[in-house]
């Protein structure tokens, strides 16, 4: 129990600690004037709706921010036009 | 030619202006000539914490305005003969807090004093911007807790990039001052150590400030805690920071952590 106890308290500052550290590297990154994952989201919207009108409530974007990697999910829904034939 | 300071942190209630009051203090001690300028215009609170807010006549604000000379607004304190403080304004417009009059003023105040310490306000707005715009060094004040931490950082990057210094290519000397410290929850792992933020902040340390009563105790009564309660641990604190801050190579302690044998052993107290 007290052993429980005492690593669970370690745990709070280390969790504080890497936080911070990961946080921090995209901050740093960011305020530099260059969001990599920022721009990606934007240019591959752009892309999408240069070919299928996309409804932005049908846009998806999630981001998460890790250390060493980052992750971008981009779900779109893409309408599906039965009545469009090929010329 | 004195040293500008700049006592900064981004985020609010971290004890920027306690640390200028009692930096300020202790520095004066030496027989150095000190001002400690107050940039928080519309909540000004350095006059309070130094027990002159009952002698307030102009500010800041009336110097940079030409309504006072910068003479007249300088309060000298009471208690030591080479201290002084310039308010800064409680009802003015904070825009009146111009690049051009704070340029003019810290120009003046660099060639009567030793030191010339800002105490910034919170947040990055143009007012702290312009409290750390002329520093030659900056001592940012930071807690051991994930905002406070956070903002430092942001603060760092202004330093390193919005001031005189940093546009012409040189570096602002960045000082780490880590207050409310409590060496026992660090020890048992509930609060970042100094290693923790040492490690990210990465700017070299000025002094590790113990959370303690002396605190509230000295704002109380409008006293600086190097002068009310110089032999606490807390002034201790402060005082080796001022003697680091003035080049003195003062080995960093941290204070209150005197743990027996057990306690280094088993952890903390077995509670």
């Amino acid at each position: 129990m007290k052993i429980l106890g005492f690593f669970r308290k370690r745990a709070s500052a280390s969790a504080a600690r890497e936080r911070l550290q990961i946080l921090l590297a995209h901050e740093r990154a960011s305020v530099s004037g260059f969001d990599l994952v920022a721009v990606l989201r934007e240019e591959i919207l752009a892309v999408i709706a240069k070919h299928v009108q996309v409804d932005s409530r049908h846009v998806r974007v999630k981001m998460e921010r890790g250390m060493p990697v980052s992750t971008l999910e981009v779900d779109v829904e893409i309408p599906f036009d039965a009545r469009a034939r090929a010329a | 030619m004195g040293k500008v300071i700049v006592v900064t942190s981004g985020k609010g209630g971290v004890g920027k202006t306690t640390s200028t009051a009692a930096l300020g203090a202790a520095l004066a001690q030496n027989g150095d000539k000190v001002v400690v300028v107050d940039f928080d215009v519309g909540l000004r609170n350095l006059d309070l914490v130094m027990g002159a807010e009952r002698r307030v006549v102009y500010d800041l604000i009336n110097v940079i305005q030409g309504e006072a000379k910068l003479a007249q607004a300088l309060i000298r304190d009471k208690r030591l003969q080479s201290l002084y403080l310039l308010p800064a304004s409680q009802t003015r417009d904070k825009d009146k807090l111009t690049a051009e009059g704070v340029e003019k003023v810290i120009t003046a105040l660099k060639s009567a004093f030793d030191w010339v310490i800002c105490d910034s306000p919170a947040g990055i707005e143009r007012g702290a911007t312009l409290a750390m715009r002329h520093a030659d060094a900056a001592i940012v004040v930071t807690n051991p807790e994930v905002s406070s931490v956070r903002d430092s950082d942001r603060i760092i990057g202004l330093l390193d990039s919005k001031t005189v210094k940093a546009e012409a290519g040189e570096r602002v000397e960045k000082h780490l001052l880590l207050n409310r410290y409590d060496p026992n929850r660090a020890a048992s792992g509930d609060m970042l150590n100094v290693d923790d933020v040492l490690e990210i902040l990465s700017i070299p340390l000025l002094g590790i400030i113990p959370e303690s009563p002396n605190i509230l105790r000295a704002s109380n009564i409008g006293s600086p805690v190097t002068l009310c309660d110089a032999s606490s641990t807390t002034a201790q604190a402060y005082f080796n920071a001022a003697r680091r801050l003035a080049g003195e190579a003062v080995p960093v302690t941290v204070p209150g952590e005197r743990r027996s044998f057990f306690e280094k052993i088993f952890g903390r107290k077995a509670a």
